[in-house]
Parts: structure tokens; sequence; C-alpha cells
């Protein structure tokens, strides 16, 4: 069996010809140790320790202001850890001599929160940016698979747009499908749900399902949507802001069944639970 | 494991039928393969009916789709069926998405071309509706500054304090440096001239009515165009993109009053403080060459000057830098009211403004010196 990566970097026994099926096998693809993240002297986050399986969606939640932005940004190597690693595969990325950190750069897709689409190009221009520089297909050619993915996200016709002249939540499917440009074996969503109403941010947990589904793509995803949380999260990781670290991992249904963190309780309920625990706290703190 | 190259094969299954074997590893980095020689041999065993095999397939992302695209747009043409019951789930998946929303009708005509009478059209209508942009701008900044006069307008004191701020103070380190070149190539450009005549001396008056009369006011207003009139439109324009300008209005609050008249007094006040400086700066550059060059002592030098600059030259050259001020601050708001809702359409304000600013000058420098010559100033 030849399973290939893009950049054909090893990944390793485990993996199978299979590896792009839904979830298939249980092949880690982003493994971080001891995280802690810090703004010079201020931590926000410490030891946050966790892996993502290939073909994973993983999502990161908790209030506002935790840090869940904070942790996709080390994920993608926006910022630097005050300590611990990221690898992904057998690769470490903290680590990595930029030369092949910019090679383990070019295997993410990211989704910025407002899309953050180049605003002096049309649609195709923006998505054909990366295909230009990165691969050696034709003119004609990056403008077909511009097509091809503008098309996988309902924007089929638009290709000649430039982002001002789409709406906010067009602008934001667009930005996805700049993100699967290079067909990337990472993508990270950061709030994609935010600024949509029900029904769109309904369709793009869709969108987002079928993509894991026929890609196989492993996803990363930030938000504090519950209702796109219980649909399409496999695991989930919890930033406490209290405990300054991660409150609960695993999967949402189950977290929301047993797991006994107040702060998690509260947040998985909306608030109906888990409030007792902080007022008994308070209390005995008092 | 190294990638395998994507390869295709085609083998006949007789009657008229044929096999698609995909094979390998299909990667958008290792380009499309092309779908000619199917196509060929499509048309060589006039093949009526192709399947596909994928079993031997890698992995695989959107250039095996495009690839099928290809292939079907040839089968579409020789009449060929292509069955694609063997293709990957993930693949079939992927084209029923791409198919899922169909492609909203008109939304190609608005990126059409459009014709070249019709671009002038549009070119002359856009004209005119600047116009028309530019001179409401300016009712609107009369009234502003009429609400201001008679002590209604809503604005921050603090704000116009900072604005008189950056366009005062903070400019004098460029203001200082410009101005003291500009005196010293005065001083050479005249000094090569009056030295054939023995009439150095007169390098004095060359620079100190140069300075005072044209050039401190139009080098301070090209700085501060390029300084501060760039700063305002960038300002206004990215308030614009975030909606604060929206906001304002929403609030009641005149951006007129709140945005634009702070900033219009703050120039307009600074301008002539700044070109006296300038005129200053100026002559103590020219004094620089015609002391170190050509050996004038400082006092005739001083006394050459004295001379020279009367005091109504001297008022006249502050007049204008007022005017140019008020020219540079309100091309600045104006390019920056007006500008669109992105990025890009920011750094398009922030060019305009300058260029606004320094037409401006130049055309007001202009008339000046038709005016002042027919006054007999």
């Amino acid at each position: 069996m030849s399973l290939v990566s893009d950049l054909g970097h090893s990944r390793g026994q485990a993996a199978t010809g299979t590896t792009f099926a839904v979830a298939g096998g249980r092949e880690v693809h982003i493994r971080v140790r001891n995280l802690t993240m810090a703004y010079g002297d201020f931590v926000l986050m410490r030891d946050l320790d966790f892996t993502v399986q290939r073909g994973e969606i993983f999502v990161i939640m908790g209030g506002s202001g935790c840090g869940k932005s904070t942790l996709l940004r080390h994920l993608i190597g926006l910022n630097e850890p005050a300590a611990g690693e990221i690898w992904y595969g057998d690769e470490n990325f903290t680590k990595a001599a930029p030369a092949t950190r910019e090679l383990m750069l070019r295997r993410f897709g990211v989704l910025y929160q407002s899309g953050g689409l180049w605003s002096s190009m049309t649609l195709a221009e923006n998505i054909g940016l990366p295909l230009g520089e990165f691969t050696d297909l034709t003119p004609a050619q990056i403008r077909e698979v511009a097509t091809l993915k503008l098309s996988l996200v309902g924007l089929k016709g638009f290709e000649d747009y430039y982002p001002s002249q789409i709406s906010g939540g067009m602008q934001k499917r667009a930005g996805l499908a700049r993100a699967m440009a290079l067909d990337p074996e990472v993508l990270f969503f950061d709030e994609p749900s935010a600024g949509l109403d029900p029904v769109s941010s309904c369709l793009l947990d869709e969108l987002i399902l079928e993509l894991r589904a026929s890609l196989g793509s492993t996803i990363v995803i930030v938000t504090h949507e519950l209702a796109s949380i219980f649909a399409i999260a496999d695991n989930c990781i919890y930033l406490d802001t209290e405990t300054r670290t991660m409150g609960a991992l695993g999967n949402p249904h189950e977290l929301l069944k047993s797991c006994t963190n107040p702060g998690v309780r509260r947040f998985l309920t909306r608030g109906r639970e888990g409030a007792e625990g902080v007022r008994e706290g308070e209390t005995a703190h008092g | 494991m190294e990638p395998q190259l994507p390869t295709v094969e085609m083998r006949s299954a007789g009657d008229g039928a044929g096999v698609v074997c995909l094979r390998g590893d299909w990667s958008l980095r290792g380009g499309i393969p092309s779908v000619d020689t199917l196509a060929g041999r499509i048309d060589s065993d006039s093949l009526r009916r192709l399947t596909v095999d994928a079993d031997s397939l890698g992995h695989w992302d959107t250039s095996l789709l495009l690839f099928l695209d290809h292939l079907e747009d040839a089968c579409r043409k020789r009449g060929t069926q292509l069955d694609r019951s063997g293709l990957p789930d993930g693949v079939r998946r992927l084209e029923a998405l791409a198919e899922a929303v169909p492609e909203r009708a008109g939304a190609r005509a608005a990126a059409s071309r459009v014709s070249i009478l019709a671009r002038i059209g549009n070119l002359a209508l856009k004209a005119y509706r600047d116009n028309h942009e530019m001179l409401d701008f300016v009712g609107q900044v009369a009234v502003a500054l009429g609400r201001w006069v008679t002590g209604r307008a809503r604005y921050r004191r603090s704000d116009l304090l900072l604005f008189m701020q950056q366009a005062g103070a903070d400019a004098l380190p460029i203001v200082t440096l410009i101005s003291f070149l500009v005196g010293l190539i005065l001083a050479f450009v005249g000094a090569i001239q009056l030295k054939q005549f023995g009439a150095s001396i007169y390098v004095a008056d060359m620079v100190g009515i140069g300075m005072v009369r044209e050039m401190g006011a139009m080098m301070t207003g090209i700085v501060m165009a390029g300084r501060t009139g760039a700063a305002y439109a960038a300002q206004l324009g990215s308030m614009k993109v975030n909606q604060e300008i929206d906001s304002l209005s929403t609030m009641g609050i005149s951006p007129m009053e709140f945005l634009v008249l702070p900033r219009l007094i703050a120039l307009t006040a600074m301008m002539p403080l700044l070109c006296l400086y300038s005129d200053f700066i100026g002559i103590l550059g020219g004094a620089t060459v015609g002391i170190g060059m050509l050996h004038l002592s400082p006092t005739t030098y001083i006394i050459h000057t004295e001379w020279a600059v009367t005091l109504k030259s001297m008022f006249g050259g502050l007049f204008k830098a007022t005017v140019y001020g008020a020219l540079v601050a309100l091309a600045g708001c104006l390019r920056g009211m007006q500008s669109g809702n992105s990025s890009s359409a920011v750094g398009d304000a922030t060019t305009a403004a300058v260029v606004t600013s320094i037409v401006a000058i130049i055309s007001a420098c202009g008339v000046f010196a038709v005016t002042f010559y027919v006054l007999g100033l």
C-alpha cells in the first residue's frame, strides 16, 4: 500500500492506505506536550497536554478571553510557546528549523475569524496565490482549481468578485475555500460560525463534516457555539480560565454525561448546572 | 514510503468497453495528468463505455477531481458513457458537494467586461460625482466651522490639543531637516551665478526673500501633506472600515464636527508657526553657505537679510502657509471620508490625499503669485 504525504514525509508504520478514510486508524497527528502560553510574564495557560488523531474533528472550547485563539495561534506557529512542544506526526514543530517549518506550514490551511481574505484580490486570485507559489500548475489549471474549491463551498460563479463585494457569510466560506486551496492535511478554523445566522452556521457544520468524510483532513476548530460542538466534535478540550489550564478533554457528549468539573458543566449546559459549585467555592473562600 | 507518481492506464475490456486504471498518489503539487492520450485511445478503439478502476489508487486530492472533470468532458464530446461507480466514496461525495449549490443566476454578469465607450462614460460620471462630493464636503465643513465659531460644535478639546501636538511640535524635526537643506540649496544655486558679478553678498537677500515669500510655506505644506494629510486620510479611512464613523452618526454626533473640525483647526493653526520656524531655519541654511563657503561675515549676512526681508513679505508667506494647511487638512479628511470599506481602499485614500494636497498647494501657489503681483504686494 502506498501512502504518501504531499511532501513525502514519513507517516510512520501505522499509516496505511485507508488513512484518508473517515477517522481511519488511531494515528496521532498533533501532539501537544506541556504547552505553556504566556504574554511576557503573564501566563495565559499552562501544562496543556493533548493529542489529536488523524482525521479527527477537534474542538478547542472555553469562555471568552480564555486563550482559545491564542492556542490556535501557537498550533500554527504565529505565537511561540513559553514552554512545551508541539509535534505534527513525528516532527517537532516547535524546534523545527525555519526551512522545515515553512514546509510544514504548507500542509496547514487556516480560516481566520474575519476570513482574512486579501482585499485587493478577487476570490479566484485569493485561492490561486498559494497554488501559484507552491505548485507547478498552469494559470488555466489554477483557475479550474479555484472554481472547484469555490463550488465546494457553494460560491460557484463568484470567482471574479472582490471580498468587499460579497456578504460576511460568503467571505467566511470563501476563506474556507482558500484554506483548502492546497488540500491541507490539517485545517484550522477560528470561530467559523461567529457572525453567521443559525441556518448558515448549521450548513457550515455539515460542510465541515462532509469535507472530513471525503478528504479525511484533520480539523481543529476554535468555537464556543454549543450546537456546533455537539454536532461535529469527535473530541474537545476545555480551557479553564480560573485554573489557567485544561479543564477537560474528551468527547463532548461524554463530558456532558460524566464530567464533574463545574466550569465544564456550566459551559456545556449554558450555565444551568455547575453554578452551585462556584458558589460553594466562593463561600469556602470567604 | 515515497510518493508514487500518479498514472492512468487504459485497457480494453472488449465489446467497446474500456477500463481506466487510476494508480499512484494524486497531488496538486505533482500536477494534473493530461487526458489527451486517453481521449486518443477512446477514438482509436472507438470505446462506448468506460469504467473506472481505483483499486490501486493511493492518496488523492483535488487534482483527481479535476482530472475526472476533464475525462468527463472528453467522454461527453465523444458520446462515451463514463461509469463512476468504481471511484472512492470520498470522491463521489465531494463531487456531489460541488454540485449541491447551483451557480447563482446573474453572479457572473457583474464581473463581465466593459466596453471602452462605457468606461469613458463611467469615468466622466465619476469625475462629476467626485466634484459634487468635494463641494458637498466643503459645504459641510463650512457649516461645521460656523457651528464652531458660535460655540455649538461637538468635539473633544483633548483631541484638538493632541492633533495640534502631532501637526506642530512632532513635525519639527522633519521641517528642520527639509528647510535647512532648501536654504542651503537656494544659497548654492544663487552663489554660483552671483559670484560671477562679484555680488556674493546678495545671496543673503535671495535666500531671505525666497524662503520667506515662497519656499518656507510651500516646503512646509508639502511636508505636511505627506506627513499629516496622509495620516488623516488613513485614520478616517480605517475608521470608516471599522464602522466607527457610522456609529458616530447614529449617536447624533456629526463626524464633520467630531473628526474633521479638530484636524482642520489644528493643522491650519500650526502651519503658520511651522512656516515661521521653517523660514528661520532656511535662512540659517543659507547663512551656512554664505559664511562657510563665500566667506561673508556673519554681521553683513544678518544685516543684508534684515534689509531684504520685509514684514509684508513675511506676512504674505504666513498667509500662504495658513491656506496650504487648510487645503492639506481638507484634502486628507475628504479622501479619508470618501474611502471604501477595504484595506486596499484605505491605501488608495491615502495616496489620493497626498496627490490632492500637493496639486492643491501648487495650484494655490500659482494663484497667489498672480494675485500678489497684480496687487503689487
